[in-house]
């Protein structure tokens, strides 16, 4: 159980690329300053609500409780086909 | 240019201004819209102020405006409206203007009056054309029923009883009186039967009938005929329906009784004549007269037309101009005439950085009014409070006026808008988390800013739209965040996107699943892949119905928790930065440092927790970390600050998560505790040794720490400016002490005040669900063509109720708890709001409130 490094990697990297990258790059002009702090503001805040939810179902405690039809769709519509037996 | 970051910079400034540059100068700065002017008479009345009598004239051109805007409301000609705003016309204009106005308005007069004496005529001509018509009837009614008493039916007979009825009219009267009456009349007594004609409201008539019955005791006769089309009431213009009446009746008493009654219920008579002939002259007659008037009239009504036309076309321009001039004088009543009686002298309000440009408005000025002494612009020392300004543009202003409707901000602090820009619109999403709900509100967002010009030039009254359309780019934002939550959520509409393909798949058997209605999936199996989700929810919970909301529930508690105490973790640190801007050296020692280090060690330290949590414990974990060993968080907590031993846990597992938990725990709070007498007493202790200090040297240096007593309250000037008042001790210790006992208790409840961004995310996300369940899926279910018609129904049903029920009102609500947490919770932490808007004199804002009746500029 754990995180795989690859989204992680992805959607920290385009965080930054908008929370840090992305002030360096605005344009000069009188509101340079404010264009700064929503970017780096945005950047964090969407960073960290993707995190969190990323590490709530890292290690899940329990598993999603399915009736039986929903089990029959999953099975058909998600290519998850049923075991024999 | 000064940021949204800190209000800006102000000064005190006088204003030398020559006498004959005086008006132009304001003018300018009228339409700069930067400058605040006081009021330096203040105990002076209104009606003794300098320019009182230029005030008059303008209120007396403002009622002659105001006039011809109402008729020409009438008339329906619609006013153009450049939407441009013409400058202050020049004073010796002005009696131009009122020339102009006064000239229409008599004009305007003069053509009413004549075409309501018209159409007085028009009303008696066209009563008596009906009185006319209706009589006729009377009469010829009364013929057939005595004919009626006759056997023989021969239309000769017929025509010679009418040339009869035509030539005598005597024997009309013996006809109506009947056998008897004429028996009666007779013995040659003089009971010739005399009449009245007239026209009354239909209303009145009812009434009319009983009185006239009453009086005359039954002796008169009463006819009447309605007349269909109503007539127009010249005064006022409305339509009323009245009736004919004609009254007979016998002698002189009765005639004055019958004419009385008439009088009193306002009845129009007419002179009928009797004899039928000279009615049918008197009707062509009327004909004419009525047709000559009609076209009086009409050449009148063209007149005026053309006359409101003209006007309709400068009206708006005009309105501006007489508003412009009124807040001009306004202003100039607010000034000092000094002792030369060459120079008026104003005190006011600027922007550090606009100084230059008010200077070159007020060049402008003197150069227009031809005046040859340069006006002076003097920077003032004052310890006064001054307004607070923020510079804003059209994006910024919604979220600024956020946060000056819970108080403007104090000269010079921290101000909280620009955060609020990013945060208020990702608060609002986590409690609106849906994509599909988000784009609704993104897309009404998107349109309102892509039509803004259109839709502001039409200036409507409606409260409700100005609202929506003021704060556009508020609900544009939460609408973009609200797609981003819902996409983290994984809920459009109540439904989930399979992007990446489930992390869960079923691995039970055929046999398994037809057996058992229900199947839960573990985690500790191969059910669960290993890794989450790459984005968001897995798709699987919105699947899972039964216990979606267990596993959601402890997800989203926590992030509410984490974003709650960092929210306010920021709100503390800005804190900082006004202690260190007004040099508060006292405060922040003995505030800022005791509450960031009680708010870190106890609630980070519980986000900390939940971190470690999530981290730490798997259901694939050999114990102690196993999944059925994770320690509720909220238990550890509560037994950290109680001291309480916690309870023994399961066989194999441990009470702590890692190791010197315990150890560090106590240390935390024992820290924690002790930031609070610090906060209580550090501060007061402090001014009470300075103050003792200063008492036993009178050295009146100001010391920074005495100078720098913003305590609980107080507003903040510059550091170290001098003395404030002196406040007792006492006061001073109680102010601390509210202050630290409501962050301490503020700091528990504020935390648990952002479980709401838990409550209205379930709530939401069930509304959504409710709607599927019932509304949308039950439409989906029918097959065949008439299924086709059914859901279109079932459509129109579950659009209405998604966009009234929670685009509309779970996002009002929304929308409030945002803003509560914001003021509130965020706010309290540094905030102390108690500054005055800076009020510019300005003549754009002043137009736009539609020149109020004292349009002065404070």
């Amino acid at each position: 159980m754990g995180a795989a490094i690859l989204p992680i990697l992805f959607f920290t990297s385009l965080w930054a690329a908008v929370g840090i990258a992305g002030p360096i790059f605005t344009p000069r002009g009188p509101n340079q300053k404010l264009i700064k702090c929503l970017l780096v503001l945005t950047a964090t805040c969407c960073w960290l609500f993707w995190l969190c939810c990323y590490l709530a179902q890292m290690n899940p405690f329990i598993g999603p409780k399915l009736t039986r039809s929903a089990i029959y769709i999953i099975s058909k519509s998600w290519n998850n086909p049923l075991k024999e037996g | 240019m000064g940021s949204l970051f800190r209000s800006e910079e102000m000064a005190l400034c006088q204003l030398f201004l020559q006498s004959e540059a005086a008006y132009a100068c304001v003018s300018e700065l009228g339409e700069l819209g930067l400058v605040q002017f006081r009021d330096l008479n203040p105990d002076v009345n209104a009606f003794q102020r300098k320019f009182v009598n230029e005030v008059r004239r303008c209120d007396e051109m403002e009622r002659k405006l105001r006039y011809l805007e109402k008729e020409i409301k009438k008339d329906g000609i619609p006013m153009l409206d450049t939407g441009e705003s013409p400058e202050a016309p020049q004073p010796r204009e002005m009696i131009d203007l009122e020339a102009t106005f006064e000239k229409l308005e008599n004009e305007l007069r003069e053509v009413n009056q004549n075409a309501e004496a018209l159409k007085r005529n028009f009303l008696e001509l066209t009563e008596l054309k009906h009185i006319l018509r209706k009589t006729q009837v009377f009469f010829d009614e009364s013929v057939p029923a005595v004919y009626k008493s006759s056997t023989s039916h021969s239309s000769n007979k017929y025509r010679r009883y009418l040339q009869m009825a035509d030539n005598q009219n005597e024997d009309e009267q013996a006809q109506l009186l009947g056998e008897e009456g004429v028996r009666a009349s007779q013995p040659g007594q003089n009971l010739k039967l005399g009449f009245v004609a007239g026209v009354i409201s239909r209303e009145k008539l009812p009434a009319f009938e009983r009185m006239l019955w009453r009086a005359c005791r039954g002796n008169v006769f009463l006819r009447q005929a309605m007349i269909e089309s109503p007539l127009e009431d010249p005064t006022n213009g409305d339509q009323v329906y009245k009736s004919v009446f004609i009254i007979f009746f016998q002698g002189d008493q009765l005639k004055t009784r019958v004419k009385k009654i008439c009088e009193g219920f306002r009845a129009t008579l007419y002179p009928c004549p009797e004899a039928p002939a000279d009615r049918r002259e008197m009707a062509m007659g009327v004909m004419t007269r009525i047709e000559d008037l009609n076209t009086v009239l009409g050449q009148t009504q063209d007149h005026r037309h053309r006359v409101l036309v003209a006007a309709a076309k400068n009206l708006k321009n005009w309105f501006v101009k007489v508003r412009k001039i009124k807040a001009i004088y306004h202003t100039l009543n607010l000034f000092n005439l000094d002792v030369t009686q060459k120079c008026l002298i104003a005190e006011c309000w600027v922007p550090l950085l606009d100084i230059e440009t008010i200077q070159l408005a007020l060049r402008r000025g003197t150069e227009r009014s031809g005046s040859s002494v340069p006006p002076i612009l003097n920077r003032m020392q004052t310890f006064e409070n001054p307004p607070t300004y923020n510079r804003t543009n059209k994006f910024t202003k919604a979220f600024q006026a956020l946060i000056d409707a819970y108080g403007v901000a104090s000269y010079r602090e921290m101000n909280p808008a620009p955060y609020t820009i990013i945060t208020f619109p990702f608060l609002f999403a986590v409690m609106f988390g849906d994509i599909g709900h988000g784009a609704i509100m993104a897309l009404f967002g998107l349109w309102m800013i892509r039509k803004e010009k259109g839709l502001a030039a039409q200036k409507t009254d409606n409260e409700i739209w100005n609202i929506f359309f003021g704060g556009r780019y508020i609900i544009f934002l939460m609408g973009v965040f609200s797609m981003y939550t819902g996409l983290i959520y994984n809920d459009i509409f109540s439904k989930s996107l399979n992007i990446f393909g489930s992390h869960w798949h079923v691995s039970y058997n055929k046999s398994t699943v037809w057996n058992n209605k229900m199947l839960q999936l573990s985690p500790a199996t191969s059910d669960y892949e290993g890794t989450p989700y790459p984005f968001g929810m897995d798709p699987i919970w919105q699947v899972a119905t039964s216990n979606k909301i267990v596993f959601q529930n402890a997800y989203k508690m926590k992030i509410s928790i984490i974003f709650g105490v960092l929210h306010m973790i920021f709100g503390v640190v800005m804190s900082w930065h006004n202690h260190t801007y007004f040099r508060n050296r006292l405060s922040l020692i003995y505030e800022f440092i005791p509450q960031l280090v009680f708010l870190l060690l106890l609630f980070f330290y519980m986000v900390l927790l939940m971190f470690i949590k999530w981290n730490r414990y798997a259901a694939t974990n050999k114990m102690p970390y196993t999944e059925s060993c994770a320690p509720s968080i909220l238990i550890t907590f509560i037994d950290m600050v109680l001291f309480n031993t916690p309870k023994t846990p399961a066989q194999g597992c441990e009470v702590y998560m890692f190791w010197g938990q315990h150890f560090i725990q106590v240390v935390f709070v024992l820290i924690a505790l002790g930031c609070i007498p610090v906060m209580l007493l550090g501060k007061p202790i402090k001014i009470m040794q300075a103050r003792k200090l200063a008492n036993v040297q009178p050295i009146t240096g100001a010391d920074a720490e005495v100078g720098g007593m913003s305590n609980g309250g107080g507003g903040g000037g510059h550091g170290g400016a001098g003395h404030h008042d002196e406040e007792e001790m006492s006061e001073i210790f109680i102010h601390q002490g509210i202050h630290t006992i409501e962050y301490v208790l503020g700091s528990v409840s504020h935390t648990a005040s952002y479980l709401r961004l838990w409550a209205l995310s379930l709530a939401h996300a069930q509304l959504a669900e409710v709607l599927w369940t019932m509304v949308l899926s039950i439409g989906l279910n029918k097959e065949g063509w008439y299924g086709g018609v059914f859901v279109t129904v079932v459509f129109a049903f579950w659009a209405i109720l998604t966009v009234g029920i929670l685009v509309l009102m779970e996002g009002l609500s929304a929308f409030l708890h945002t803003l509560r947490l914001h003021w509130v919770e965020f706010q309290s932490k540094f905030y102390l709001g108690q500054g005055y808007a800076f009020q510019p004199f300005s003549f754009d804002s002043i137009i736009e409130n539609g020149g109020s009746a004292s349009g002065d500029a404070e």
